[in-house]
Parts: structure tokens; C-alpha cells; sequence
């Protein structure tokens, strides 16, 4: 199953490799990784979208909590959470196709950011799985270029992932 | 010997004495440099000893080491011996061992120690010298990302850009190796940060906001394990290195005599229970005993202690335990469910565990009950009179089982006995049958070859006065033999038992038993005269080749304190450790004799 799994870290240089290792050494896998420096100028958070069965997800949480860096971890699966991410996407957008696409980014709430006489970038926040919906809904053949930042997670209500 | 603490030593190890106070210690509020900061933590941290090789990167710290006594420096052959000499000294007193390196090839170097000390879980604290900061990242003269090429073989580690960071980063490096499941931490050092000045100020206690180690086990789970026990009918205890770390070896033994429940004990966890006792029996995994291996499959309740579920002791691990409800004490919740899904998980330091379940069943909890425990032992009593470590003993040939055997006897069990990797590792386990934790000594995670001799070094500093001996091979004894030469210069009075098959027998069983007998570079060409390479190093080397000379052999070795005894002895090339487990089969299936 897919786990979004929120983590404080602290702000050191090599903590990212610690995590990025820890993945690669014992053959988890990572679906995506975002990290930002957050109000606390000391802390990080990283959000890490992972994959595996009960059992390897339970390790990974462990193994993470091991790692002398890690602050404290969430994992988002545990109770109701948001999750956004963030896509740029330059499409070819030509004569009757640029009224196609701009249609197309009305109904999924994406804004167009910026626009050439043959190009759009469009700009589209959601879940995951929306973001993977707009790429299937739109003419392959038009994307010239997608950039995706990765998941990030925070918890509903008054949950909340602080030291 | 003269004890590494007196002059006599001294003198020998060829450091000088009464050199003046140095200026730090006479005036306060001055600035130190880093190396100066650096030696004094290590004094105000109760370092006896540091193993180590000096080079450019670290040539400020070792002038200020120079410059005092209170911190010995011991000079290795080759680094790698430095971190084995310090992880064998951890192992033997409880300590962390420390050791100071150079940049580049003397890091790398000792990256076989550190990684050995890490599948071991022993507490050690490794200096490397780094290049200047502004040098970082230039692929400068001996430069070597130390903390990327450590970092999965470490349980943390540092790199210090200012010598204001340097003191405090010390403090977290040992608090960091020593509590919680212990391991190997590095420092990474930059020149300029030994050469820059600063107040020094050692802190007393240290606080990391992401680094809370559990020590105390959840009352619940306590309770629920007390009543999970008090159901067996067929119970074993299986425990681990993580009792002897966790200092819980006289805890271990009330509770197991307490309950009369059978024992087994990880190669790493030997010497936690006393081998001779009745309820000991032997050690379990792909070596084990049959009737430890015969218990394990067919108990009904398995109380697992500060051990770990390492495939050399589950073998396959579809058919371990099938009938076993299993309770798992560890101090490191990763280390429980990892390989074994558990039915009562306690994490927690394991002295505390197992004296609140002791205080429990004290307290009144109900008991197993005795009665049905009868038919258990008599069943464990059949399978132990099948005498699966029995071995030719009318051998015209020298068996290795039976030179341990006789160590055993002449030392009384009380020697310290370090081991390299290979049969002969195994035979140590077998038939030297420890009664005390941290006697016995070896690298059983990462099955480090070249590992036991320098332990041994470090075991004999840690205890001047006790009989410290290597069991090995004469492939793996060849992997550190330089250290011949530490020896001679501290005058460490070790004893090697060298058992020579002239093959990496290890290889050679499991070519016999898996590859049809092809013996692919198994055998040991070209070795050479040990008792003339001993004896180059100013050492005392005996060969021998006769059953009848083993004991007489063993006993003068023991006579000698002040170098040296190379023993080396010509064993059967053919013989195999039995019982063997092989990869991939269930405990109940062994390969016996
Ligand atoms: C550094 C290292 N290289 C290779 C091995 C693989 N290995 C395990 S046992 C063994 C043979 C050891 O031979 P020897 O030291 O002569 O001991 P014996 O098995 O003959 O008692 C080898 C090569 C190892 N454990 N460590």
C-alpha cells in the first residue's frame, strides 16, 4: 500500500543522504521525496511517499526513527490528512488547440502561468492521483515538458506534526 | 608483563615521561586549540586508550597527544587493527574503544573495523583527520568523504567545521556510541578545526532532542509476556549478544533458574549463561547443538532476549519455530518483527525487563507449571544423548576440537578468548565453554577474518593481567599478522592458537558438502614458517603435530607474560564442524555427524 510518511528532521548537512541511504541500503523503494526548511530554521520536513506491505512499512518508520536526525516521523495513513502537490506542465498549444486546453484546465482548477504564441505552462496543485488524471486527459502528443514536486502531507484537524 | 599502566610500560611503548604541565592545565580561560580540546575530552570522558596510526591530516592532535600522559596512545600496524584492537577492548570491559586515524587511506582502512563493530552492536568512538575545510570538496592530497563512505556502517556520525562545535560534538559522539543499542560513531576532523582556538568547556550531561533512547519496558507488555510464560509446556530461552551489552547476565540466569525453562545462546550471546550448567543446552543456528536447534523447533513458548533473528540462527525462516508463540525483548524496536513477526514485543533495556518479570512471578504472578515441564526436559535429555559434538578422539592426527577442548581445561575457563572467522570460530563457540559474558570474543554479524588477533590486543590492554587467547586459521591469522610487531613493542603476552588445515576450511566444508568437492581456491599455498615469523618479531613460536603434544604445548605457552606464543598447530585438513544447518533448511534439519 502507498504511505505518506511526514518527518522532522534536523536541519544538518547529510541528513537528506541519511534518509536517501537508509532507502537504498535496504531496498525501499521511494516514490517521491520533498524537503523544505520550516518555520524553526533548526528543523526540516521531508515527506516521503513509500510503498510496501504492512510489515516493510512498519520497519521503515522504525528504521527512520532509528536514524539519530530524525525528530519525529508521521505517518499520514494513520488518520484523516490533505495531500498536495505541485505541477508544471508546458504543453504545445497551437491554433484551435489552445481553446482545447485551456477548457481541459478549467475543469481540473489549473491556472495557465504562462503563454507563447505556440506554448502554455500550466500550473495544476492537487492529490497525486489528480495530477496522474490530467496527464491521462490530455493529448500525450502535446506535453513537451512535466515537473512535479513531489507529495506533501499534513494532517486534518487538530493532529499536528511539531516538536 | 608490566602492566600497561606502569612505567616499565612506558618505556617500552617509547613514550616519553615528565613532560611539564601543559599551559592549558595550569591557567584558566585560556584558548586551546582543537587538538588540545580534543585530548582534553578524552580525559574528562575517562579515555584510557586510544589505538591509532598517525598522518598529516591528524599530526596537530598527535603533538598535543605528545604532550601528556593521562591518554595512551597505542600505535597499530594498519588501521583496520586499530579499530578491531578497540572494538575487542569495548567488548571485553564494556567501555567504548577509541580510535584516532588519518585522512583518506587510514579512514578507509578502518572502515572493516567499523563496520564489524556496527553488525555487533559495540560501542566505539572513530577519529578520522580530515582535510582542511577550505579543502573540502577539492579532491585535495588524501581527501575521502569519510562520513559518506562510513555512514551505513555507523551508528551516527559528525563531521566538526569549528573548533567552538568540537568539545560538544566529542560529548554526543560517546554519548551517542554508549547508550541505547550501542555502535560505532565517527568524528571527522578538518585540520584547521585542530589548529583553531577556543574556551574550552567539556559539557556534563548532553540533551538531543532527537535521540531518546527507550530504556524501560511497557508494564503491559511485561504482564502480558508473565502470563504468555506461565501457559509453556515446551519453553526456550534464546538470548543474545544484547544481554551482554546490556550488562543482564545475572538477570538472565535467575530468571531461567527461576522458571527451570532450557537456555540456548547466540554465538554472540556465549558466556551470558554458564555453558556447564544442566539447563544450558549449547548454542543454537547453522552450527548449534542438535538439542538446541531440536528445542528451538519444537517449543510452544520462546522467550528471545537481546537477540535478533539473524538468518545463521532461523535458517529458513518459513519453518522457524512453527509451534512457538514468541516473546522478543530488545532494547531496539527495529530489531523486533524485522525478520520474525512477534506475538509479545517489549522494547526496553533487557536487565529491566527481566527483572520486572522476575519481580512479577516473585510478586505472585502464577508459574509454568512444573509438572508438565517433565516430559519436556526428558525429551531434551534424548536428544542431548545424542552427543552431536563428538569427535574422533584415537586420531593419529591432531583433532581441532580437541586443542580447544584442552585450552578449555588448562585455562579453567577463565581465559579470554578472542576468535577469527571459519571452523575454527565455530569449534571455539563448540567446545570452549565460557561461564562468564565478555569472554568471549568475536565478530559474528559481519564475520570479519583478521579480526581476532588485534581484539586480542585490545582485550589483553583492557586486562593486563588475565590470559587472553586467539583461536584462528592460518588463512585469517595472515589478514593482521603485522600487528606481531604492536605486540612486541607493549610486550602483550597473547597467545595465538593457530589451528592449521592449510585450507580456508570453512570454504573447503562448504565446497565438500555444496559444490561436489571442487575446491576453488580453498587451499592455503606458499605459508610461511611461523615459528620462524614469530620469532622475527622477537616472539616465541612452537609447532606442533602430535595429539599427545597439545596439552604440554598449551601449558608452556600459558608460563609466558612478556610476548608472544605463536602455537601453531598442524590439525586433520579434512575435518568439518558438525552439526550444520545448511542455508536455506529449518533447524530441524541437520547435518550431523
Ligand atoms: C575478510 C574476509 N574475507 C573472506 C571471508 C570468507 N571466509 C569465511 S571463512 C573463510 C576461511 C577461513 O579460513 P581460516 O582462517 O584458515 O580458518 P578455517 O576455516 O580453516 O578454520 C573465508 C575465506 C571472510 N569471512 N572474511
Amino acid at each position: 500500500m502507498r504511505h505518506i510518511i511526514s518527518i522532522l528532521l534536523e536541519n544538518e548537512a547529510g541528513a537528506l543522504s541519511r534518509v536517501a541511504g537508509l532507502f537504498s541500503a535496504r531496498g525501499y523503494n521511494i516514490e517521491s521525496l520533498t524537503v523544505a526548511p520550516t518555520e524553526d530554521p533548526s528543523l526540516s520536513r521531508m515527506t516521503l511517499v513509500t510503498s510496501g506491505t504492512d510489515q516493510v512499512i512498519e520497519q521503515i518508520t522504525k528504521q527512520l526513527n532509528k536514524l539519530v536526525d530524525v525528530v519525529k516521523l508521521l505517518d499520514m495513513m494513520e488518520a484523516p490528512h490533505i495531500e498536495r502537490e505541485l505541477m508544471l506542465v508546458k504543453v504545445r498549444a497551437e491554433n484551435s488547440g489552445r481553446d482545447e486546453v485551456k477548457r481541459l484546465v478549467d475543469i481540473f482548477r489549473g491556472r495557465i502561468i504562462d503563454v507563447s504564441n505556440t506554448t502554455y505552462v500550466i500550473e495544476l496543485t492537487g492529490a497525486g492521483d489528480k495530477l496522474d488524471a490530467f496527464l491521462q486527459a490530455i493529448d500525450r502528443g502535446l506535453i513537451l515538458e512535466v515537473v512535479r514536486t513531489g507529495v506533501s502531507g499534513i494532517a486534518r484537524g487538530e493532529k499536528a506534526l511539531h516538536v | 608483563m608490566p602492566s600497561p599502566g606502569s612505567r616499565a610500560f612506558f618505556v617500552l611503548a617509547g613514550t616519553v615521561s615528565a613532560w611539564p604541565t601543559p599551559a592549558y592545565e595550569r591557567e584558566l580561560n585560556v584558548e586551546l586549540t582543537g587538538a588540545e580540546i580534543f585530548v582534553q575530552c578524552l580525559k574528562d570522558e575517562g579515555v584510557e586508550y586510544v589505538f591509532g596510526y598517525p598522518g598529516g591530516a591528524v599530526l596537530p592532535i598527535y603533538d598535543a597527544l605528545y604532550q601528556q600522559e593521562a591518554v595512551k596512545h597505542i600505535l597499530v600496524r594498519h588501521e583496520q587493527a586499530a579499530t578491531h584492537a578497540a572494538d575487542g577492548y569495548a567488548r571485553s570491559n564494556g567501555k567504548p574503544g577509541v580510535v584516532l586515524v588519518t585522512s583518506g587511506p587510514g579512514a578507509t582502512n578502518a572502515v572493516t573495523g567499523i563496520a564489524t563493530a556496527y553488525m555487533d552492536s559495540i560501542p566505539m568512538v572513530v577519529f578520522t583527520g580530515q582535510v582542511p575545510t577550505a579543502l573540502i570538496g577539492n579532491d585535495a592530497f588524501q581527501e575521502v568523504d569519510n562520513i559518506g563512505i562510513t555512514r551505513p556502517c555507523v551508528k551516527h556520525n559528525f563531521l566538526v567545521k569549528d573548533v567552538k562545535d568540537l568539545a560538544e560534538t566529542i560529548k554526543k559522539a560517546f554519548y551517542v556510541a554508549t547508550t541505547g543499542r550501542p555502535g560505532p560513531v565517527v568524528v571527522d576532523i578538518p585540520k584547521d578545526v585542530s589548529t583553531n582556538k577556543t574556551e574550552y568547556h567539556y559539557p556534563k550531561r548532553i540533551k538531543m532532542r532527537s535521540y531518546n533512547p527507550v530504556v524501560k519496558g511497557h508494564p503491559r507488555q511485561i504482564k502480558k509476556a508473565v502470563e504468555l510464560i506461565a501457559t509453556a509446556k515446551r519453553p526456550m530461552v534464546y538470548s543474545g549478544g544484547g544481554v551482554i551489552l546490556g550488562e543482564a547476565s545475572r538477570s538472565l540466569v535467575e530468571f531461567t533458574r527461576l522458571l527451570n525453562f532450557p537456555i540456548t545462546n547466540t554465538l554472540m550471546g556465549l558466556g551470558a549463561y554458564p555453558s556447564p550448567d544442566r539447563q544450558f543446552v549449547g548454542m543454537l543456528g547453522m552450527h548449534g547443538t542438535y538439542e538446541a536447534n531440536m528445542a528451538m523447533h519444537n517449543c510452544d513458548v520462546l522467550i528471545a532476549i537481546g537477540a535478533r533473528f539473524d538468518d545463521r540462527v532461523t535458517g529458513n525462516i518459513e519453518k522457524f519455530c512453527p509451534t512457538a508463540r514468541i516473546i522478543h525483548v530488545d532494547i531496539d524496536p527495529a530489531s523486533i518483527s524485522k525478520n520474525v513477526k512477534v506475538d509479545v514485543p517489549i522494547v526496553g533495556e533487557v536487565d529491566q525487563v527481566l527483572k520486572a518479570m522476575i519481580k512479577e512471578f516473585k510478586d505472585g504472578a502464577p508459574m509454568p507449571d512444573a509438572k508438565a515441564l517433565e516430559p519436556w526436559w526428558q525429551q531434551i535429555e534424548e536428544w542431548r544423548a545424542m552427543d552431536c559434538l563428538k569427535f574422533d578422539r584415537e586420531s593419529e592426527l591432531i583433532k581441532p576440537q580437541y586443542v580447544v577442548e584442552t585450552l578449555y581445561k588448562i585455562t579453567k575457563g577463565k581465559a579470554f578468548v578472542t576468535s577469527d572467522v571459519g571452523q575454527h570460530q565455530m569449534w571455539a563457540a563448540q567446545f570452549y565453554q565460557f561461564d562468564k559474558p565478555r569472554r568471549w570474543i568475536n565478530s559474528g554479524g559481519l564475520g570479519t577474518m583478521g579480526f581476532g588477533f588485534p581484539a586480542a590486543m585490545g582485550v589483553q590492554f583492557a586486562h593486563p593481567d588475565e590470559t587472553v587467547c586467539c583461536i584462528t586459521g592460518e588463512g585469517s591469522i595472515q589478514m593482521c599478522i603485522q600487528e606481531l610487531s604492536t605486540c612486541r613493542q607493549y610486550g602483550l603476552p597473547i597467545k595465538i592458537i593457530n589451528l592449521n588445515n592449510r585450507y580456508l576450511g570453512m570454504v573447503r566444508q562448504w565446497q565438500e558438502f555444496f559444490y561436489q568437492g571442487r575446491y576453488a581456491m580453498s587451499y592455503m599455498e606458499s605459508l610461511p614458517d611461523f615459528v620462524k615469523l614469530a620469532e622475527s618479531y622477537g616472539h616465541i613460536g612452537i609447532q606442533v603435530t602430535k595429539p599427545a603434544d597439545v596439552e604440554g604445548a598449551l601449558k608452556e605457552a600459558m608460563k609466558v607474560r612478556d610476548r608472544v606464543v605463536f602455537l601453531d598447530f598442524i590439525t586433520d585438513q579434512t575435518e568439518n564442524v558438525y552439526p550444520m544447518i545448511p542455508a536455506g533448511a529449518g533447524q530441524n534439519e541437520m547435518i550431523l555427524i
